[in-house]
């Protein structure tokens, strides 16, 4: 081993603070976790399986036989689906964030970035703004296996687009949840079981497989206000896949009434809550 | 004035659990402490508190002149940490590891990849700074570990157990390091649960346990604490281990500090007299019928001493020590 001479002394320089340095400093952690996406590109791949599957089997399994409006046309079943099949990626996002800080905690990594002089949430937004690029790519995808399949949105290429993006902005809020599940588990296992248990009923008990119109009463209204719907009815409206003998709302639920800006709202509502929460838990965290 | 590491009555609880109960510790600038103490003795929790991952329940820390519950950032400046786990991201290279490290210290871009560099060459690893981390061995990621908590040249350093799971060549390596960093004028806080370490790099050492601290001294003062020789023998039938152990006992000087490790058929007993001593005991062993491989006069070592002190092998604590280490 080679001497430790003292040639070269270095002093950390003084951190800028506020907003420069969050952002710098997010960038840094952001950087990182790509590089890793880019090495275990099976995270990406296994990531994609299970929409794409659910893609395939709900397209030709139910397609044929669930009404939307009073009609089973295969056709109409797929371009009231998909919104709901991105929307549920989206939110897989959560899963991957937590899992990868409860990582992070686990191999003392999280140790070594709270003894750095860095800005306090940066180890946080720099991992879920690593998943957002791994949620974009996989959306992308996916939206290919849609348009393979036979689905097609009738907006033009702005709502589309604003449509995308309403998606995502629900898959960071989400990561945002997983990175206090990764945060609160003692094992990466756990955050990954605990970050998508709790999504299946959430995602099921929205408007995104079925329409609301036959679930029982208490459901519906469930259904109606759960965030997820809101995100899933305004990109049908933004991909122009709002199904004409379906009711935009059975119970009259607010969010149903302006799902677009519900959706915003919901996301930003979870960001602000989950990103405070998370914070406060990585500055005290005790692995 | 207190030196570069400085805790006064540090506290800290876990629920019930008193992980720290009253800490004092004073490292002169330049120094090395050797914190020793069995599994869920508080090694880790003290570390946790200095290095501000953990805000002591009560109590005062001073870390280069710097409290550390007043102004952890600018703590955090000054210090280096090397974790019980080689800290690194086994997916990046060694060469992105520290330059991540030296940007999260608010380096420049490029003074941080000139920094990673030249750490690279200097712990050896330049040769694998640019294969993913996880390709390294043990003795590698270590040193990676190491060279990251000294991306600043930073004027103090902890280290909670350095070398554990390292093999015995790794181990010396480190070793070597460690030294001729503390050769530079870095203040280092080393914890330890071998003793043979605490021994080799820590001018001071204090022995903690339950969360207090025992004993502290030099590693002769600690030795001469616990007394003089002792007699060590290996009988060489098993049997006989009871007959051999009384036969002892009767030289012994004190009746604590006994030892019988049945494996080696070895007992150790702490007398006074010497070779005279040692005569005595060859020639009862002998008439009481007891056949020996071995017997011998030894110095204390500091695993007597921690022996003496706990009561217990810092090895065995392992078992019936409450595990707090591991929920800390």
């Amino acid at each position: 081993m080679s001497a430790v001479s003292e040639t070269g002394e270095i002093t950390a320089p003084m951190p800028r603070g506020g907003v420069t340095q969050s952002v710098r400093d997010s960038l840094v952690v952001a950087q990182r976790n790509l590089i890793r996406m880019a090495r275990i590109p099976e995270i990406l791949l296994f990531g994609l399986i299970q929409p794409v599957m659910f893609v395939v089997l709900f397209t030709y399994v139910f397609g044929g036989s669930i009404s939307i409006g009073g009609s089973t046309d295969p056709q109409l079943y797929k371009e009231f689906l998909m919104a709901g099949i991105f929307a549920q990626t989206v939110t897989f996002a959560t899963a991957g964030a937590g899992a990868g800080i409860a990582d992070d905690m686990h191999k003392g990594l999280i140790d070594r970035f709270r003894s750095l002089p860095m800005a306090r949430g940066a180890v946080l937004t720099g991992r879920t703004l690593a998943d957002l690029v791994q949620t974009t790519l996989t959306i992308i995808v996916l939206a290919g296996v849609a348009l393979l399949v036979g689905w097609r949105a009738h907006e033009n290429i702005g709502k589309v687009i604003c449509g995308f993006l309403l998606l995502l902005l629900l898959g960071y809020a989400f990561s945002w949840i997983g990175a206090l599940i990764g945060l609160s588990v003692r094992t990466p296992e756990a955050a990954t079981s605990g970050g998508l248990i709790w999504l299946f009923p959430l995602t099921f008990i929205s408007n995104a497989f079925v329409p609301v119109t036959g679930m029982p009463s208490f459901l519906q209204h469930v259904a109606e206000w759960n965030p997820f719907s809101a995100t899933v009815a305004g990109a049908r409206e933004l991909f122009g896949n709002k199904m004409p003998n379906v009711p935009q709302s059975v119970t009259g639920a607010w969010p149903m009434e302006h799902p677009i800006l519900a959706s915003v709202i919901w996301s930003v509502i979870i960001i602000a809550v989950f990103r405070t929460l998370a914070v406060r838990k990585y500055r005290q965290s005790a692995a | 004035m207190p030196g570069a590491i400085y805790a006064e009555g540090l506290v800290k609880h876990f629920g019930d659990v008193k992980a720290l109960d009253g800490v004092d510790l004073d490292v002169p600038e330049g120094t090395v402490l050797g914190l020793l103490g069995p599994n869920g003795a508080g090694k880790t929790t003290a570390v946790r508190c200095l290095t501000t991952l953990l805000t002591p329940t009560s109590g005062k820390a001073v870390v280069a002149g710097i409290d550390v519950v007043k102004d952890p950032d600018a703590v955090r400046r000054s210090i280096g940490l090397s974790g019980q786990f080689a800290a690194v991201d086994e997916y990046l290279t060694g060469r992105e590891n520290l330059q991540m490290v030296g940007r999260l210290y608010q380096m420049s871009a490029k003074a941080a990849k000139t920094r990673a560099a030249e750490l690279l060459e200097r712990f050896n690893l330049a040769d694998a700074a640019d294969r993913p981390s996880k390709t390294y061995s043990g003795g590698m990621r270590r040193r990676l570990d190491l060279a990251a908590a000294l991306v600043v040249s930073p004027p103090v350093m902890f280290m909670d157990e350095p070398t554990t799971g390292l093999d015995p060549r790794n181990r010396q390596a480190l070793w070597e390091v460690i030294k001729e960093l503390v050769g530079g004028g870095t203040t280092l806080l080393l914890t330890t649960q071998y003793l043979e370490e605490a021994d080799h790099l820590a001018h001071d050492i204090c022995v903690i346990d339950h969360g207090r601290v025992i004993a502290r001294g030099t590693s002769d003062e600690l030795k001469a604490r616990t007394g003089g020789e002792r007699v060590e023998v290996v009988v060489q039938d098993r049997e006989l281990i009871p007959v051999a152990e009384e036969v002892l006992a009767s030289y012994a000087k004190s009746t604590s500090g006994h030892t019988v490790e049945q494996h080696t058929r070895k007992i150790t007993v702490p007398v006074t007299g010497g070779a005279k001593l040692l005569a005595e005991v060859i020639r009862e062993l002998d008439a009481r019928g007891v056949e020996i491989d071995d017997i011998g006069l030894r110095r204390p070592t500091l695993d007597d001493v921690f022996i003496s002190l706990t009561g217990h092998a810092a090895e065995e604590a392992d078992g019936n020590q409450p595990d707090n280490e591991e929920q800390v």
